[in-house]
């Protein structure tokens, strides 16, 4: 391998187009791998958005709609669920636990959960990861309110603070000034939409609209905080509710056993399904974003080929004198290719530099902002392939010069092309 | 080793031409040679204007380019006899060839593009051992400044200094034949003068072959045999005037 270190050295002497082209190729690199990190992170985070959760249950409409509006707290529910409904399927025997969820109003832009404590101790996420507090705890009084991390974070809320909740989700909603609530927890980031939410309990959503008839307020009946307290705030409708059971294999014959509910029509869905049909919308989006910065490294190595093409040309009296010397044509062919090589390893080198310099800078933003987790792990499995398709794209790329400066080495003899 | 000698490799000529016809890609002939021959240790001087079929006819005994008909033998070796390959190799091991200008790879410094010529002929390298210190006294012989030999840039040279360079490639590690294509055009009267003697007394002293070839034909005196290429070559080529 005499050749080596001529490649090499013919290198060094192009510096400046050499550096740009793995800067190119670098940034391609990083650019691709950053959103399959991204994309795959985005989709782990979405699949896991709820877990160790049986069944979602709300008025019928489409599983995707009552995924989006229970849980993700997008688009507003049909119709609701009696509460008679509610206390009968959670009295079943097959039923472990159920957690009612009363949504309509919202605080600043974010929306009000109205709910029971249990949706601390038995909501999932990720890894059956449960909801843990930052500061405080959970509502204990009527008029207590705990918050997501988001919440907290964009409104600069502290445990203790005083707020006061919106009629409705626009944002000319009314305020339920006369019945202030008092932060008295705070949830930690879970990336998943519990950050972007208010939970009070669904008493406290019966009270605030006690003095509410069809969205408006009832003049002349105002009723105060505290006269508010003695009236009888079991809630007759929720929106929907979720639910554990006692035993997996009976999650199907639960769900049909609700889909056919009698005293209402009701729907039944399995998250994990459910978040799997949403994805195949939503991934449509993130798999072209994948098509895209696949096509950058294309861009990337398509710029590498423009470089070493320019330069044979002039490199023609390089290969004439190579020649001379008794080299083969093929000898040009492995300078070139081999050139094109350490263009590609090189570059990819970089751009995993550029890519953990990014990750490490950038990680702690995502986690705070967006509750992604980013780590700084070695390349996986399907990466490395994508860095070995990149390298043999560069390889095979570097075979077009390659082969022009060997139908050139051929062609020109031992004469000098000035 | 050899797979055709026509003639005892040893006393066989340095270059022999035998019924050669030659043309490009099936036109009518360029070149056609009866007979044509430089015995060892010669200085010839081959005197062709530019389009008279030079640069083929160097294609031909560099072994890059192979005869419709007729044989190439250099040191009794019928070049058609061996593969591609193996004429490289050849050329690399007995043949060292000087251009006219830029003949020096400029990412390279002044003793790397000599001892380029041994990376390609093992042989080359085994007859000088240490092909640095070949290099640098070959360079010394042909009065390349020592201080620019120091220096690592090839690009700094003047015009005769990179020829002088080139010609200590060509003769590092003692090829037999040494071709050189209008070596001197590039330079002026008096250096043309001072190279070629450095040239001739490096050539004799390793008892290489020297073929010249140029349009210049006050060179011709210094030479031991001077020929046209016209009067060799039974095609007569039409010469811009």
């Amino acid at each position: 391998m005499t050749l080596l270190p001529l490649a090499l050295k013919s290198l060094a002497n192009r510096r400046f187009t050499v550096a740009l082209t793995l800067a190119t190729i670098a940034i391609s690199v990083a650019l691709l791998l950053g959103v399959q990190r991204v994309h795959d992170e985005a989709r782990r985070s979405f699949a896991s958005t709820i877990s160790g959760t049986d069944l979602i249950v709300g008025a019928r409409s489409g599983p995707i709609n009552l995924l989006l509006y229970s849980i993700f707290h997008i688009g507003d529910a049909t119709n609701n669920v009696a509460w008679r409904s509610y206390l009968e399927i959670s009295a079943l025997p097959a039923v472990d636990w159920a957690v009612p969820i009363s949504l309509g109003d919202s605080h600043r832009g974010f929306r009000v959960v109205g709910t029971t404590g249990e949706m601390f101790t038995h909501y999932r996420y990720g890894a059956k990861h449960a909801l843990e507090f930052s500061a405080g705890a959970a509502f204990d009084d009527l008029y207590d309110a705990v918050v997501g991390a988001e919440v907290a974070d964009k409104l600069g809320y502290a445990v203790v603070q005083s707020i006061v909740l919106s009629h409705g989700t626009g944002a000319l909603a009314d305020e339920h000034a006369d019945k202030p609530f008092r932060i008295v927890g705070i949830l930690q980031p879970s990336g998943t939409p519990v950050d972007t939410s208010v939970f009070v309990s669904l008493a406290a959503i019966q009270a605030i609209h006690a003095d509410w008839q069809s969205g408006t307020h009832i003049p002349g009946q105002e009723i105060s905080a505290d006269a508010a307290r003695k009236l009888d705030l079991t809630p007759t409708t929720i929106t929907a509710f979720l639910l554990g059971l006692k035993s997996r294999p009976a999650v199907f014959g639960l769900q049909r056993q609700i889909d056919d509910y009698h005293a209402e029509p009701l729907l039944a869905i399995l998250p994990g399904i459910a978040l799997q049909q949403l994805w195949g919308l939503v991934g449509v989006a993130e798999n072209a974003l994948l098509i895209v910065s696949a096509l950058v490294v294309v861009a990337g190595l398509l710029g590498m080929l423009t470089a070493m093409i320019t330069t044979l040309n002039e490199r023609r009296r390089e290969m004439a004198i190579l020649r001379a010397l008794g080299a083969h044509p093929r000898v040009m062919f492995g300078l070139l290719v081999f050139e094109a090589a350490v263009l590609t390893v090189c570059g990819i080198v970089l751009g995993l530099a550029l890519l953990y310099a990014g990750l490490a800078l950038g990680a702690g933003y995502a986690q705070a902002h967006y509750g992604l987790h980013v780590g700084l792990d070695f390349p996986g499995t399907r990466e490395l392939i994508l860095l070995g398709a990149v390298c043999g794209g560069g390889i095979l790329a570097g075979c077009l010069p390659a082969w022009l400066a060997y139908r050139h080495a051929l062609a020109d003899g031992l004469s000098l092309r000035l | 080793m050899t797979s055709a000698p026509v003639t005892s490799a040893a006393i066989a000529p340095a270059i022999r031409l035998h019924d050669l016809q030659f043309a490009w890609n099936k036109g009518s002939p360029l070149l056609d040679i009866a007979d044509f021959q430089v015995r060892r240790s010669e200085r010839l001087f081959l005197r062709g204007p530019s389009g008279s079929g030079k640069s083929t006819l160097l294609g031909l005994l560099g072994g890059v380019l192979v005869p419709q008909q007729g044989q190439v033998e250099i040191l009794g070796t019928d070049l058609a006899a061996l593969g591609g390959t193996a004429r490289d190799r050849f050329r690399a091991d007995h043949i060292g060839i000087i251009f006219q200008q830029f003949n020096l790879l400029p990412f390279l410094n002044v003793i790397e593009n000599v001892t380029l010529a041994c990376r390609f002929s093992p042989r080359r390298t085994q007859q000088v051992g240490d092909p640095a210190a070949e290099a640098a006294r070959l360079l010394r012989s042909l009065d390349v400044d020592p201080q620019q030999l120091r220096q690592r840039s090839v690009r700094d040279l003047s015009v005769g200094q990179q020829q002088r360079v080139a010609a200590a490639r060509a003769l590092v590690g003692a090829p037999e034949i040494l071709i050189a294509d209008e070596p001197t055009s590039a330079l002026d009267t008096d250096t043309r003068a001072a190279f070629l003697k450095l040239l001739f007394s490096e050539c004799e002293r390793a008892g290489t072959t020297l073929l010249f070839v140029s349009h210049d034909t006050s060179l011709a005196p210094l030479f031991t045999r001077t020929l046209a290429l016209a009067d060799i070559n039974r095609v007569s080529v039409a010469v811009p005037a």
